[in-house]
């Protein structure tokens, strides 16, 4: 085992500490009405497709619970030739 | 060609999901695309394990129930590239997993993976015969322990009946990994002895992990145990195991009592 391994043994727990108490803020919130950031997720997708013929395997969701806020990135790419749908 | 494993116990809490993250990220540190699902719908815990918990969007019931594309759903690792989570839903319940969904998921992560390895839930319910369903491997977790042991035997037999391997008339390989092994108290005669295990479930051994401290910090930090300390013991026993898993062959050995700082400088003693 390496010496450097003995000497640093910092604490991980506080570690654990943070990271549950972003997580289950989430899930709390979440639970009963649906989860916003999911809400949210859908309605934008159905928002674009409704407009242009979107394909689901071009579109990326990636999200990010952080402590304070959450991102939620959505990507979608648009061909050129897409047509616009008629409104 | 993509490997199917199954990690699976019966018993709860023996270390499958451990030991899935742990295997899952040192075949993808081996460079072998590598997938872990986690099949404990309702109660997942395999992306805190892996420290993506705050990256989930999808999981495995919404690309079941096609709300979401598998390439959606699944996360990359921040770490490997190699390796990818597709967590279980946390909200919805048992009955959404349906075997034709399963084997839908399974025949696409087939065409794009080396190693799809699969986190099943406690018990021998829904959740637990789909995780083992598509198995062309099993990683039976155990402690040395009666009831452990015993609901191995229960799990073992399953894999010979309720897989697709099994009703084809083949067989699903099955390994024995001995986890949470405390040296000191086989050493007292306080806990069955590895041969012991290995003699009454007579399937080969993959590895033997010891209980350590440094699996619950990896747990704590979010990191497979392989890679929060690939010098620890229990990394060396999962990336031996996984070593293993792809088919080489090495001598196991069994964790030694516990050594102070002294024994951890000078080595093992000779045995
Ligand atoms: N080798 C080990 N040394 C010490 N603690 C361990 C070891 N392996 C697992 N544990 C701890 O045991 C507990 C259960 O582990 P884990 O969640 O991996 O089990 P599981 O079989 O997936 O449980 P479940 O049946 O609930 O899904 C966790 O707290 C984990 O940190
Ligand atoms: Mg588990």
């Amino acid at each position: 085992m390496s010496i450097f391994r003995f000497f640093s043994k910092q604490s991980s727990a506080p570690t654990a500490r943070e990271r549950l108490q972003v997580l289950l803020a989430h899930e709390r919130a979440s639970v009963g009405q649906s989860d916003l950031v999911a809400v949210l997720r859908e309605e934008i997708l159905a928002v674009i497709a409704k407009h242009v013929q979107v394909d689901r395997d071009r579109v990326s969701v990636k999200m990010d619970r952080g402590e304070h806020v959450t991102t939620l990135e959505v990507d979608i790419e648009i061909p050129i030739t897409a047509g616009v749908r008629a409104a | 060609m993509a490997k199917v494993v199954v990690v699976t116990s019966g018993k709860g809490g023996v270390g499958k999901t451990t030991s899935t993250a742990a295997l899952g990220a040192a075949l993808a540190q081996r460079n072998e695309k590598t997938v872990v699902v986690d099949f404990d719908v309702g109660l997942r815990n395999l992306d805190l394990v892996m420290g993506a918990e705050r990256r989930v969007v999808y999981d495995l019931v919404n690309v079941i129930q096609g709300d979401a594309k598998l390439t959606q759903a699944m996360i990359r690792d921040k770490r490997l590239e190699t390796l990818f989570l597709l967590p279980a839903s946390q909200t919805r319940d048992k009955d959404a997993l349906t075997p034709e969904g399963v084997e839908r998921v399974m025949d696409e992560l087939k065409k794009h993976f080396d190693w799809i390895i699969c986190d099943s839930p406690a018990g021998i319910e829904r959740g637990a015969t789909l995780a083992m369903r598509h198995a062309d491997v099993a990683v039976v977790v155990t402690n040395p322990e009666v009831s452990s042991v015993r609901d191995s035997d229960r799990i073992i037999g399953l894999l010979d009946a309720k897989t697709e391997r099994a009703e084809r008339g083949e067989r699903v390989e099955k390994h024995l990994l001995l986890t949470r092994y405390d040296a000191v108290r086989a050493e007292r005669g306080d806990m069955l002895k590895v041969d012991d295990v290995l003699e009454i479930l007579s399937i080969p051994l993959i590895g033997i992990v010891p209980e350590s401290a440094d699996v619950l910090k990896a747990s704590n930090l979010g990191a497979p145990v392989t890679l929060a300390d690939s010098r620890s013991a229990p990394a060396i026993a999962y990336l031996d195991a996984a070593r293993r898993l792809a088919g080489e062959t090495l001598p196991i050995t069994i964790p030694g009592e516990k050594r102070g700082f002294l024994g951890k400088i000078f080595g093992r003693r000779a045995a």
